[in-house]
C-alpha cells in the first residue's frame, strides 16, 4: 500500500494540534481564575482566597509549561509539512504568529514570574497586577492565533498574486467575519473548561472533606460562572453557526448531514452519513428544527452538500458526529450549571454526592468538547486549507514522502505519549496533595523563567506522606 | 513607497537572534552533554542548577528564529524545514526531553536516574542535530521552483556528520567553561581539566571543516581564497580566542574561558555568514529573494522593536541576579 503523505500530515498536524490546545484552553480559564482570586483577598483579605489562589497558581504553572513546551513543535509544523501553505501565506500568517510569540515572551518576560514566584516577595498590588496581565496576555496570544486560524476559514483583506498571499487590508485580515464569532466562542469555551475543571476539582475534595470552606467558595464560584456562561455559549454557538452557513455553508450542511439543499429540513438526532451514495442511513431526527435553526423559519432552506461536487465536499460523519458530541455535551453543562442552580438552598450542591461526583466526571468534558469543535470547524473546512483559495493537497510539502510523515507521526506519538503521560501524572499529583501544602511562599531558592518549579510537589507517591492523612476516608457511594 | 531596506534589518535581527540563541542554550546543551560524565551526582545536581534559572528564557530564542524566519523569510523557512525534516523533527524531540527533564528531575527521588538520562540524550541529540543543520547549510540545498526538491536524508553526509559532531564538542567547550566560571571546588577542577582536551578536539573538528568546505561547494571557495581578503581576520581572530582559552585554563582563571569561548563561537559564526552572504537559501536565493512582503515585514517590525529590548533587559537582569557561584546543596531541592 502507497503511504499518501497527505493523508498522514493532517493526522501529524490533528494530533500535534489537539494535544496542545489542551494545555491552552485550560490554561486561560484559569489565569482569569487566578486573577479573581486575587482581586478578592487583596480586597477582602480573606486568607481563604489567598489560599485558593495559590494551590490553583501551581495548577496553572504545571499547564502553562506544558502548553509552551507542545508550542514549540506548533512553530515548525507548518514549514515541515505544510511548506507550499507557508510560502502562500507568509505575508499575512508570519506575522500574526510572530505577534502571538511576541507575546507570550512579553508576558513570560514580564509578568509570569512575578504571579508564580512573586507572593510575599513583591507588593500585594504588584502581585495582583501581575495576575491581571497574565490573565489579559493570555487572551492577547488566543487572538492572534484564533484570528489566524479564521482567516483561513474566512479570508479577507488579501489578494493572490503568483500564488503568494498579498495583505491589502490589514484591518480586514486581521477582523475578518468568522474571527469575532470563533474568538467569543472560544474564550467562553476557556472559560467553561476552567470553571469546570476547577468545579470537578473543588467537588472532589468536598468529598473527601479536604479543606472544606475553601473548596465550598470556589464552588459555589464556579457554579455561579457556570450558570450564566454555559447558556452564553449556547447562543455565541448558534450566532457562530449562522456565520459559518453564510460563509462556509457546506460545513453547516456537514454538520447537519444535510445532503440535498431544500426546506422544511429535520434536525437529525441519529444517523449513520453514506458519503459514497450521498444519503443517510438510519436517520432520526426532529422534523423541521434544523430549518428553523438556521433561517429562524421552519420553512427556511438549508444548504445541502449537493452545491458542491463529491470530490469537493468534506468528509461527512466525522464533521456530523463531532458537532453533535459538541453539542451534546454543552447540553450537558447547561444541564449542571442549571441543577448548581436548585441546589442552592441550604448548600445543597456541597452536600449531594451524587451531583458532586457528577461534577467529577464533568471536569472531563470541556476538553473532549473543545476538541470536538475543532474537529468540526477543521475538517468541515476540508478539502481547502484556505477556504476557496488554497486547497489541502496544494498546501503540502512537495519534497514530503509518505515514509517521512509516518516516521514524524509515530515519532511525535511516542515523544508525546511518554511525556505527557508524566506531564498529566504529575499534575494528577499536585491535585492530590491538594491546599494544604503549608510551606506556600518559603521557598527561597525559586527562580523565575521556570514555571513548573513554582509547584513544589514531588514527582513520585512517597508513602507515610503527609497529603493522604488528613482526608477523610470516602465513602464512594453516592446518597 | 520603502523608506528603509527592510529585508537587510530582518536579516540582522534573525541574525542576532540566531547568535544569541546559539551562545545562550549552547550552554546549557554543553552542560547537559557533559552531565553523565561528572564526577557524582551532587556535581551533577550542581550543575543542573548553574543552568536552571535561564534555560527556557534561552530557548524562547529559537522560538522567535522561527516565528521570525516565517514572517520576513518565508522562502527559508519553507525550503529548509522540509529539506532538515528528519533532523527538525530529532532537535525537537530531543529539546522536549530535555526541558521535560529539567522540571521533572527536581522533583523526582527514586526516578531520577531516567531523567538524567532524557536530560543528557535529549540535550545531545538536540546539539548534534543543530550541527547538522549548520553543516546542511554550507551545503547548499536542491530547489525547484521555489521549493525543496532533495530526499529525505540529503542533509545527512559525512560533512554534516562531522558538522554534528563539531557543534556537539563546541556546545560542551562552552558548558565547560561555563562551569569554570560557575562553580568551584572539585566540580571546577574536573571542569578546566576537560576543557583543553575539547578544546583540542573543537579545533581539530573545525580545522577539517575548514579544509574540507571548500571542496563543497565552489562560491565558498572562490570567497576565500581567490584573493586574501580582509574576511581573513575572522579565522585569525578565531585562533586568538582558542589561544586565549588556553591561557586562561593555563592560568586557572574563571570568566575568561567562557568570555574566550562566546568570541570562538561569534568570529565562527561570522566566517560562516560571510561565506554565503547574501544567500540566505544557498546556492539559488538571495535574502531578497526570499524576503516576504515590504508591508509583512513593516508590521511585525513595530512590534518587534518594542518588545526587544523588554526581553533582552528580562534577560540582562535575570543573569544578574543569578550571578556568582552556583555550591552543592543550593539551588532547587
Amino acid at each position: 500500500m502507497e503511504l499518501d503523505p497527505l493523508i498522514l500530515s493532517r493526522i501529524q498536524f490533528a494530533f500535534v494540534v489537539s494535544f496542545h490546545a489542551i494545555f491552552p484552553v485550560f490554561s486561560i480559564g484559569l489565569a482569569s481564575f487566578i486573577a479573581v482570586l486575587e482581586g478578592l483577598a487583596f480586597k477582602t483579605g480573606n486568607p481563604l482566597w489567598e489560599k485558593l489562589s495559590a494551590f490553583w497558581t501551581k495548577v496553572f504553572a504545571v499547564v502553562f509549561g506544558m502548553g509552551v513546551v507542545s508550542g514549540i513543535v506548533m512553530s515548525f509544523q507548518f514549514g515541515t509539512n505544510w511548506s507550499n501553505f507557508s510560502q502562500a501565506s507568509a505575508n499575512f500568517l508570519g506575522p500574526m504568529l510572530s505577534y502571538e510569540v511576541i507575546t507570550a515572551f512579553f508576558l513570560e518576560a514580564a509578568f509570569l514570574g512575578v504571579l508564580l514566584f512573586g507572593r510575599h516577595k513583591v507588593p500585594a498590588g504588584v502581585h495582583l497586577f501581575a495576575a491581571i496581565m497574565v490573565a489579559v496576555g493570555t487572551f492577547i496570544s488566543s487572538f492572534w492565533i484564533l484570528s489566524a486560524n479564521s482567516w483561513m476559514h474566512t479570508p479577507s483583506g488579501v489578494e493572490l498574486r503568483d500564488g503568494v498571499f498579498h495583505v491589502t487590508s490589514w484591518s480586514q485580515a486581521i477582523f475578518n467575519p468568522s474571527f469575532p464569532y470563533r474568538f467569543a466562542h472560544m474564550v467562553v469555551a476557556s472559560f467553561l473548561t476552567g470553571g469546570f475543571v476547577v468545579a470537578g476539582v473543588s467537588a472532589w475534595y468536598l468529598l473527601r472533606g479536604r479543606e472544606v470552606e475553601a473548596n465550598r467558595k470556589a464552588l459555589s464560584m464556579c457554579l455561579w460562572m457556570l450558570l450564566f456562561l454555559a447558556p452564553t455559549q449556547a447562543v455565541i454557538g448558534d450566532l457562530h453557526g449562522l456565520n459559518t452557513m453564510e460563509h462556509q455553508p457546506v460545513k453547516v450542511a456537514a454538520m447537519e448531514g444535510n445532503w440535498e439543499t431544500s426546506r422544511n429540513v429535520p434536525l437529525l438526532l441519529f444517523a449513520i452519513p453514506d458519503q459514497e451514495n450521498q444519503t443517510n442511513r438510519f436517520e432520526i431526527g426532529i422534523p423541521n428544527l434544523a430549518s428553523f435553526i438556521l433561517t429562524h423559519e421552519w420553512d427556511g432552506e438549508v444548504p445541502g452538500l449537493n452545491e458542491v461536487a463529491v470530490e469537493e465536499q468534506p468528509p461527512v460523519g466525522i464533521v456530523f458526529w463531532s458537532f453533535r458530541v459538541m453539542v451534546g455535551l454543552g447540553l450537558l453543562m447547561i444541564a449542571f450549571a442549571l441543577a448548581g442552580l436548585l441546589l442552592r438552598r441550604n448548600g445543597a450542591y456541597y452536600q449531594k454526592r451524587w451531583f458532586l461526583q457528577g461534577l467529577r466526571f464533568m471536569s472531563i468534558t470541556p476538553f473532549i468538547a473543545v476538541i470536538a469543535g475543532w474537529f468540526v470547524t477543521e475538517i468541515g473546512r476540508s478539502p481547502w486549507l484556505v477556504y476557496g483559495m488554497m486547497n489541502q493537497a496544494e498546501a503540502l510539502t512537495p519534497s514530503l514522502t509518505g515514509g517521512m510523515a509516518l516516521f514524524t507521526l509515530i515519532g511525535y506519538v511516542v515523544v508525546y505519549g511518554l511525556v505527557f503521560s508524566a506531564g498529566v501524572y504529575y499534575l494528577l499529583r499536585v491535585l492530590y496533595v491538594g491546599l494544604e501544602d503549608e510551606d506556600e511562599g518559603e521557598h527561597e531558592s525559586d527562580r523565575p523563567a521556570r514555571p513548573l518549579s513554582a509547584a513544589h510537589v514531588p514527582f513520585e507517591i512517597e508513602h507515610g506522606q503527609g497529603d493522604v492523612s488528613h482526608a477523610k476516608p470516602a465513602n464512594e457511594g453516592g446518597h | 513607497m520603502e523608506l528603509f531596506n527592510l529585508s537587510l534589518i530582518w536579516a540582522f535581527i534573525i541574525g542576532f537572534g540566531v547568535i544569541m540563541y546559539v551562545l545562550m542554550d549552547g550552554f546549557d546543551l554543553g552542560v547537559g552533554i557533559l552531565f553523565p560524565f561528572a564526577p557524582t551526582e551532587t556535581d551533577r545536581d550542581t550543575m543542573m542548577n548553574t543552568v536552571a534559572p535561564v534555560w527556557d528564557g534561552n530557548e524562547t530564542w529559537l522560538v522567535l528564529g522561527g516565528a521570525g524566519l516565517l514572517a520576513a523569510f518565508p522562502l527559508v523557512y519553507s525550503i529548509i524545514l522540509p529539506a532538515l525534516y528528519i533532523g527538525v523533527f530529532l532537535m525537537l524531540a530531543g529539546l522536549i526531553f530535555r526541558g521535560v527533564a529539567f522540571e521533572f528531575r527536581f522533583k523526582a527521588r527514586t526516578s531520577r536516574y531516567l531523567w538524567n538520562w532524557a536530560f543528557a540524550g535529549g540535550s545531545t541529540l538536540a546539539a548534534f542535530a543543530q550541527g547538522a543543520v549548520v553543516g546542511a547549510y554550507i551545503q547548499g540545498f536542491e530547489t525547484t521552483n521555489g521549493a525543496y526538491s532533495g530526499g529525505a536524508l540529503d542533509w545527512l553526509t559525512p560533512f554534516t556528520v562531522l558538522t554534528g559532531f563539531g557543534l556537539l564538542a563546541g556546545y560542551a567547550l562552552l558548558g565547560s567553561t561555563w562551569l569554570i566560571m560557575k562553580t568551584e571546588g572539585r566540580l571546577q577542577e574536573w571542569a578546566y581539566r576537560i576543557t583543553t582536551p575539547l578544546l583540542t578536539a573543537v579545533l581539530v573538528i573545525f580545522a577539517i571543516i575548514s579544509v574540507w568546505t571548500p571542496f563543497v561547494d565552489d562560491m565558498v571557495r572562490e570567497r576565500w581564497f581567490d584573493h586574501i581578503t580582509v574576511i581573513w581576520v575572522l579565522p585569525a581572530l578565531t585562533l586568538l580566542c582558542a589561544f586565549q582559552i588556553w591561557r586562561s585554563v593555563r592560568n586557572r582563571f574563571e570568566g575568561m574561558p567562557f568570555v574566550a569561548t562566546m568570541g570562538l563561537f561569534i568570529t565562527t559564526y561570522l566566517g560562516l555568514i560571510v561565506s554565503r552572504w547574501p544567500y540566505v537559501v544557498p546556492p539559488e536565493y538571495t535574502l531578497w529573494d526570499a524576503a516576504s512582503a515590504y508591508e509583512s515585514q513593516l508590521f511585525l517590525l513595530l512590534g518587534l522593536l518594542f518588545v526587544i529590548p523588554i526581553v533582552l533587559t528580562y534577560t540582562a537582569w535575570t543573569y544578574w541576579v543569578f550571578r556568582g557561584k552556583v555550591r552543592a546543596g543550593e539551588g532547587y531541592h
